[in-house]
């Protein structure tokens, strides 16, 4: 069962996001690292790129397959993980720690309230498996 | 294309799977798993190291018996059946008229009126409806038999010593590319010394009510669980580990379009044998020479090339991957593709369009991996 912590916000492209004031940490979710498989590849962008709500920020690729990543929130990145080009791996052991993937200074913190909670979001990836 | 998985076709396996936790995905009308949770990079570098267990009983195989069968598989394949001796397998394909692949297969001669015939899966029913179509005047009988076989390749450095404990047949005397009627754990067995790995190793034909006990007695065998054990491996990792070791995969460096000698395929091409499907075009094109060839290439910037994308060579399209993947054990990112013949050569640079940015690569040595031996 993949681990899905409560204090975090869900996208329905499997990002989740942690909010410290205005800054949004993103990250791809348990059962998105599972089902990709081993990570071997990820891109990000660099530091002040904007991005949209849903728009893709990068890629991640694992052995047999490419995943784009999207924003769940608009705004300019403040910091890319780009230890993540070294480590790739982070992103399968520890998704919502190490594996984080871009800071980004939201520019419209409400579109935070539009996204999954833990509990819709669990609701939500039982239905995809079904 | 997504099928339910209840449509999908099951090997006897499709149970074990999932108890092991396999990730199951359709593989050509086939519910399969791609890689159970050890994960596809453990997988394969398990099977280079110790030892690799794949499920391949989703094959087909074919039975051909009488006495014109030589003459019959002489006349549907490219290479030459009556080179073989009882107990020897057979690296060959089905070609059409164009010299173009229908498929690539294993020809096993157990004796000189007694051949099977093993092709892959998602073609399996093609190639049937292939071989009667082209049924000549020869004496031979014809029954495909996939569904009576499952087919447990056990692949790497340990997996003679891991069958070894499993059958009486002295496995060290069979030679890679012979094999040997015998029995795994009580049940009949072909005992054959071939796989797709680029490792040692066997691939065991048994009946498929048998597939479950055979699996489990392997992994016992094998040790899995502990840390330089066996381990079960999915279709991601059988597709790197072929990869690495050069070997083609049909329905990406060979298909209808693509000769034999495109493929770098020359040596399952016996022109000399008598006639065969194909073999006017293929002799022309071996004497004026293939415009385009099969290379193998290594991606020297950031970037994995993927099937499909297109190869540019000063700027131009050149060509197209047909297979590029990590290669988890040689860790660079690598693939396959057909370029035109002038550059089909060692160091040529090359560019991978990777989803809009051109990555650049260098044409290299296949295969990328050859074990020690």
């Amino acid at each position: 069962m993949a681990n899905v912590p409560e204090d975090l916000h869900y996208s329905k492209d499997h990002e989740w996001v942690r909010v410290d004031g205005d800054v949004a940490t993103v990250g791809i979710t348990d059962y998105a690292q599972n089902s990709l498989g081993d990570v071997v590849y990820v891109e990000l962008p660099k530091a002040d790129e904007q991005f949209n709500a849903n728009e893709s920020f990068g890629s991640v690729e694992s052995v047999k397959a490419v995943s784009e990543v999207f924003s769940p929130v608009s705004g300019a990145v403040v910091e890319a993980h780009e230890s993540l080009g070294d480590d790739p791996e982070k992103v399968n052991t520890d998704p919502y720690g190490e594996g984080w993937m871009i800071r980004i200074k939201m520019s419209n913190p409400g579109e935070v309230d539009s996204l999954l909670t833990a509990a819709e979001y669990e609701d939500f990836t039982k239905a995809e498996t079904e | 294309m997504t099928a339910v998985a209840s449509e999908l076709k099951q090997t006897p396996l499709n149970d074990a799977h999932r108890k092991m936790g396999g990730r199951m995905v359709d593989f050509g009308g086939w519910d399969m798993p791609v890689q159970y949770p050890a994960g596809t990079i453990a997988e394969h570098l398990r099977t280079r190291t110790h030892a690799g267990l794949f499920d391949v009983s989703h094959m087909g195989e074919i039975d051909v018996t009488g006495p014109e069968s030589i003459q019959f598989i002489n006349r549907l394949t490219s290479n030459d059946a009556s080179k073989l001796i009882d107990g020897q397998a057979q690296y060959s394909a089905l070609t059409t008229p164009q010299g173009t692949v229908i498929d690539d297969l294993l020809v096993y001669r157990f004796a000189s009126d007694r051949f099977m015939l093993v092709v892959n899966a998602g073609t399996t029913e093609k190639d049937w409806d292939w071989i009667l179509a082209h049924r000549g005047d020869e004496s031979v009988e014809l029954k495909n038999v996939s569904a009576d076989y499952c087919q447990l390749a056990l692949q790497g450095p340990d997996a003679l010593n891991i069958l070894q404990g499993l059958t009486s047949t002295a496995l060290a005397e069979i030679k890679y590319y012979h094999f040997t009627e015998g029995q795994v754990d009580g049940t009949d067995a072909i005992i054959s010394r071939t796989g797709y790995t680029g490792e040692d190793g066997f691939e065991v034909y048994a009946t498929a009510g048998k597939a479950e006990q055979i699996w489990n007695r392997m992994l016992e065998e094998g040790a899995y669980g502990s840390p330089e054990g066996v381990l079960p491996c999915g279709l991601a990792a059988r597709n790197t580990l072929r990869l690495e070791a050069g070997m083609a995969l049909y329905g990406h460096e060979i298909d209808e379009t693509t000769t034999l000698l495109e493929a770098n395929l020359g040596w399952i091409c016996k022109l000399n044998k008598g006639d065969f499907i194909g073999r006017d075009v293929l002799a022309k094109q071996k004497e004026e020479g293939v415009t385009r060839r099969l290379v193998g290439f290594e991606v020297t910037e950031r970037g994995i090339a993927r099937d499909g994308q297109d190869v540019l060579i000063d700027g131009a399209r050149a060509g197209t991957v047909t297979s590029g993947s990590p290669a988890p054990y040689l860790k660079k990112n690598i693939g396959m593709a057909y370029v035109p013949t002038e550059f089909a050569k060692e160091g040529q640079e090359i560019q991978i369009n990777v989803r809009g940015k051109l990555t650049g690569a260098e044409i290299v040595k296949v295969p990328f991996y050859k074990r020690e031996k």
